[in-house]
């Protein structure tokens, strides 16, 4: 292994940059003549619009203009990037979704007008000028309110009853046939709570539009600049791809949150071009809380049938998904194909049914967050197998491997659409009971009942699939839109290379690992490559970062045009060295003859390239540059082992983590600190998810956690030092072997810890918590527990 | 943030002038809590009159039987402070139990009381020692001070310029943190004082700030104090806590709060 090559832990390449406040982000750029963009959001969760009096604000001092909905209503409204379909095989339910509201408003927050001015504060200043006339309706927050009878509409007669689909997978009948010859049945009703991402870096857009060239440019904080480009451009403004360059410079992180087209990209592109002024607009943090996609909100209930030795024989599931008021990008398969095809989870469940029913609510629009469908898929399924194990009298750990899908056994189909390639669940489970010391904890529980603590131990073993994804798998589905990824690998004359990704990094150490990839396959050190990345004008094409596909999909097409610019590097030395191209070999950045001394290095190949004198002119292009695109066979499917060891104080019902333990299956490990350090977010998220954050509305459709004096992100010291550590097998349908480590730490700990959390109260006869399980939640279901816990 | 004028007087003396002549004027001290509510535009002063350069209102002074605390004294220093953490150790670690560094380097105590959150820590500890609130117009009595949610005896244009805290034989304050905001959920203040046993509860109450009267009989009869002489119907509800597992935790908080004051 070279110091810079695969699998070394090399410092991440882009820190220096970042931690000395020298990153680019979309707000730190400025353009000549730039203006200020504020804008107006509904108070109200849903109301009609009678009128809107914009007269005064566009009066006062510095403002250039002020727009609504009508002015807007030319433009094509949101896109969705996913079509599902009901169970009878009729399209969703798919209302417009217009970049400022027409008519109706349908979340607090939603955008209703947009002052442009000369700095921010006038801009906000003329926003309080504008007189909106509504007519308050009544709102539902919860999905239990939208589906009651006689409920509000969100969208009247677009969506009946409130539903965007009702979608089915698997037969429920055979399912059903299963459940008979069941010795068991274990049934369990969850809510996956919601979640606001809350990215470091609030959500920024500048728009801008030259006169000279009717070229639009627009700044933008996102995962994917290219499919900004493509969902703005093709189906909101009608600005063809030659004249509409999308640039997602530095971004401050975005788990998923930033994977979307927004309104408020379209806003300021198209407004730029009326005001023929570049326009900023700069989300506040409240306006975050009130217009960034959540993540989560299912509830759902399911029924396991067991027979009399364990063994798991079907599976039924009901959901409830929240789409909130509109359906953003990748929303509507969030809780379909990226949710029920993961139910057989590491198992061997031969049928499986699965019905998803989603829902409009007056609540921000709801999509994919840190790992999108696959933790609402484990929480249920790792929460369902440990109540089995409690009913059943088993150990949490032998239904598990009872049940598991054996290491011999791949590539693996399972009921739910899905093919595993590889994993071996006994590998990640055995390592993770040995570093969380499993056996150990009764004693660690005495000595905790000791000190008056509630000690519990809870387990995880999952799997999840990402890489996305293979196009034409997914455009069967109802994907709009492929899902390979482009590489261009610029060789420059001196021998340094420069890496143009369609992946994007914001926060994942792409400038890192990729140019690992490089340094391993060119022989070249680490500093003579630089990853360029998110500007649609530099980057060929990309479907951007998300579902953990960087490296599986992203970095498999820098491997392959790597590999195109080896076979023309190698030619050319052929020619150098008066060799047979046959004949030559390519290591650590020379080229060789078998048999000979003869040998050049990479940098003379490709200065020849560059300077060619002595070249094959007949055969060879000069150049060495070149282009791939790469769509994978298939998901890959990282999985593991999650252990979690909690105490609680029996007195105030707070939780205490004190060990969280991972071992992940990810496949090929390009950078293990790298891919430690994404575990240790992803645990942080998880816990957070099962222990601290809840994003609440109350009944008139108010958020009443808008901040983060009411919604609790989690701190440092609310975690213990994690163990987290990977324990692989290799992808097979990919050359580097890659699976994927971006959101395993979100998918598998929040079942681990709420299931320690239950076996901690476990003794006290209490069976279910919902997340967050908050001090006030514990204290609760103590209060009503089965058996007193000792008195204070 | 709407458009005020700034005043940056170096005496208290001419702050309270500035603030006399000014139409709708705001002290400045921390900003910690002030300028986050001017930036949502909650608050709209024409004027704001900074005290950070008013040197008298800084410092600590301790003469063994009473600690005094200029206004703008900043909870870092309160924190810090070898005078305080030698006569009244339960208030430096609340000072230091406040926020995070950053707060802690800007909020001062006149800012904090003269705010009066219902989840502040301070006010706890004011009431529970029985201290007093120097003003530039008089001195009240806690027990006068605080009037209720963010409500104080304080006139438009009075000053905080200092608090006397009485040296107790003992103290110790216990919070149970709002897990988001980290104020208080629940903060028990408890004090052996040459007047007897105090005992202080912020974060809970209705009306901010009380006297646990029943606790402090409980204390004081050697009992372990419980939260059963606490009506529920006086504490708030939000989404953190019920009035119920708050008054649970005043008992918790009262319990450890007497037992590392005794
Ligand atoms: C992130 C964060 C976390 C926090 N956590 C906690 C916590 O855990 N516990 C806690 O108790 N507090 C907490 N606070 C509040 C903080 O401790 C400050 O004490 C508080 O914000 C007010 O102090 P300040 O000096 O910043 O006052 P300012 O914000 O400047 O002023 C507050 C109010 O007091 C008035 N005022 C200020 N000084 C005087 C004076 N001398 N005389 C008369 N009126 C005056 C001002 O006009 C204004 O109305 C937190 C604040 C933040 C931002």
């Amino acid at each position: 292994m070279s110091a810079t090559g695969i699998g070394a832990a090399v410092k991440r390449k882009e820190d220096f940059r970042f931690l000395t406040g020298r990153g680019n982000y979309t707000d730190d750029i400025n353009q000549p003549g730039q203006t200020y963009a504020y804008i107006l959001r509904s108070p109200h969760a849903h109301a009609k619009i009678n009128g809107i009096n914009t007269d005064a604000a566009k009066a006062a001092k510095g403002v250039l203009a002020v727009f609504t909905g009508e002015d807007m209503a030319g433009v094509g409204g949101i896109p969705c990037g996913w079509g599902v379909n009901n169970k009878d095989g009729s399209p969703m339910n798919e209302p417009p979704h217009p970049a400022l509201a027409i008519g109706k408003v349908r979340h607090v927050g939603d955008q209703v007008a947009v002052v442009v001015a000369e700095s921010y504060a006038k801009a906000k200043d003329a926003a309080e000028l504008i007189e909106v006339d509504y007519t308050e309706l009544p709102a539902v927050a919860h999905m239990e309110a939208a589906l009651a009878a006689g409920a509000p509409l969100v969208h009247d007669d677009a969506a009946p009853g409130n539903l965007c689909y009702d979608w089915e997978l698997g037969d429920e009948a055979e399912v059903d046939a299963e459940f008979k010859n069941a010795a068991h049945v274990v049934s369990i009703d969850l809510t996956n709570n919601r979640l606001v991402p809350n990215a470091m870096e609030p959500r920024a857009a500048i728009g801008d539009y030259n006169k000279g060239t009717g070229e639009y440019t627009l700044y933008t904080t996102s995962q994917n600049p290219h499919v900004i480009r493509l969902l703005m451009g093709a189906f909101v403004l009608q600005i063809p791809e030659h004249k509409l360059r999308v640039v997602a410079p530095d971004v401050g992180g975005g788990f998923g949150s930033k994977i979307y087209h927004y309104a408020e990209e379209a806003i300021v592109t198209w407004a730029a071009g009326k005001v023929r002024r570049p326009i900023k607009w700069v989300a506040e943090r409240s306006e975050s809380f009130l217009s960034d996609a959540h993540g989560r909100d299912h509830i759902s209930h399911a029924d396991l049938a067991i027979d009399a030795d364990g063994k798991f024989l079907g599976l039924k599931v009901y959901t409830k998904a929240n789409m909130g008021a509109y359906l953003s990008t990748f929303s509507t398969c969030v809780p379909t194909y990226l949710y029920a095809t993961l139910l057989a989870g590491v198992y061997t469940t031969p049928k499986i049914y699965a019905n998803v029913k989603a829902i409009f609510t007056n609540t921000v629009p709801v999509d994919a967050y840190r790992g999108a469908g696959r933790p609402e898929a484990t929480y249920l399924l790792e929460r369902l197998v440990s109540k089995a194990a409690r009913q059943l009298g088993m150990d949490q750990v032998d239904i598990r491997r009872k049940n598991f899908i054996p290491a011999d056994a791949f590539p693996y189909q399972t009921p739910v659409a899905l093919q595993y390639d590889s994993g071996d669940y006994e590998a990640t489970l055995k390592k993770a009971m040995e570093l969380a010391d499993w056996n150990g904890f009764p004693a660690r529980k005495a000595e905790a009942a000791g000190r008056g603590k509630l000690r519990g131990i809870g387990i995880s073993t999952y799997l999840e699939a990402c890489g996305i994804a293979p196009s034409a798998v997914v455009g069967s589905l109802g994907a709009r839109a492929g899902l390979f990824e482009s590489a261009n690998v610029r060789v420059h004359p001196t021998g340094s290379v420069t890496i143009y990704t369609g992946s994007h990094s914001h926060g994942q150490g792409h400038e890192t690992t990729f140019a690992q990839l490089v340094s391993e396959t060119l022989g070249i050190p680490i500093d003579n490559v630089t990853i360029d990345h998110g500007d649609t004008n530099r980057i060929a094409f990309g479907m951007g970062t998300y579902g953990s596909r960087s490296l599986a999909v992203g970095g498999e097409a820098i491997m392959k045009a790597l590999g195109k610019v080896v076979d023309k590097a190698s030619k050319i030395a052929a020619h150098l060295m008066e060799a047979s191209p046959e004949d030559v070999e390519f290591k650590d950045g020379k080229f060789t003859v078998a048999g000979t001394d003869k040998e050049v290095d990479f940098g003379t190949v490709a200065l020849t390239a560059y300077v060619p004198h002595n070249y094959p002119h007949e055969t060879l292009e000069p150049g060495l540059e070149e282009n791939a695109f790469y769509d994978p066979m298939n998901f890959t499917y990282p999985g593991g082992c999650h252990i979690c060891e909690v105490e609680i104080d029996p007195d105030t019902g707070v939780t205490q983590v004190i060990n969280m333990t991972a071992v992940d299956d990810v496949g090929r490990v390009i950078n293990p600190m790298i891919v430690e350090g994404q575990i240790h977010g992803g645990l942080a998220q998880g816990i957070g998810q099962a222990l601290l954050e809840s994003c609440e509305y109350d009944e008139s459709g108010q958020l009443i956690s808008g901040s983060y004096m009411d919604y609790c992100m989690p701190r440092a010291d609310n975690f213990p030092g994690f163990q987290a550590t990977t324990e692989s097998t290799l992808c097979a349908h990919n050359s580097l072997g890659v699976k994927g480590c971006g959101e395993v730490g979100a998918i598998g700990s929040p079942p681990a810890v709420i299931n320690a959390v239950l076996d901690a109260l476990a003794d006290l006869g209490v069976e279910d918590i919902s997340m967050p399980a908050t001090p006030q939640k514990i204290w609760q279901a103590i209060q009503s527990a089965s058996v007193p816990a000792a008195a204070e | 943030m709407y458009d005020f004028s700034y005043h940056t007087p170096s005496t208290v003396a001419d702050a309270a002038a500035a603030m006399s002549g000014a139409e709708d004027g705001k002290i400045l001290a921390g900003g910690q809590t002030l300028l986050p509510t001017m930036k949502q535009r909650l608050a709209s002063p024409s004027d704001l009159v900074s005290l950070r350069g008013c040197r008298d209102l800084v410092g600590i002074a301790s003469d063994g039987s009473t600690v005094t605390i200029g206004a703008m004294t900043t909870h870092g220093a309160v924190a810090a402070s070898a005078d305080v953490k030698a006569a009244i150790p339960a208030l430096a670690a609340l000072a230091g139990g406040i926020g995070d560094p950053q707060v802690r380097n800007r909020g001062t105590i006149g800012g904090s009381l003269a705010n009066n959150d219902p989840a502040a820590d301070y006010p706890a500890a004011v009431l529970g020692l029985g201290a007093t609130v120097v003003t530039t117009k008089r001195e009240l009595a806690a027990e006068d001070f605080f009037q209720g949610l963010f409500e104080t005896a304080l006139e438009e244009d009075e000053i905080i310029t200092a608090i006397r805290f009485p040296v107790p034989k003992s103290a110790a304050y216990v919070k149970f943190d709002n897990p988001a905001s980290r104020y208080a959920l629940v903060g028990v203040f408890v004090a052996h004082t040459s007047g007897g046993i105090r005992v202080a509860v912020t974060g809970a109450g209705q009306d901010g700030v009380f006297r646990a009267d029943g606790i402090e009989a409980q204390i004081s009869a050697g009992q372990t104090p419980d939260s059963s002489s606490i009506d529920e119907g006086g504490l708030n509800t939000d989404i953190h806590a019920s009035a119920a597992y708050r008054k649970h935790l005043i008992g918790v908080m009262a319990k450890r709060a007497a037992a590392a004051a005794s």
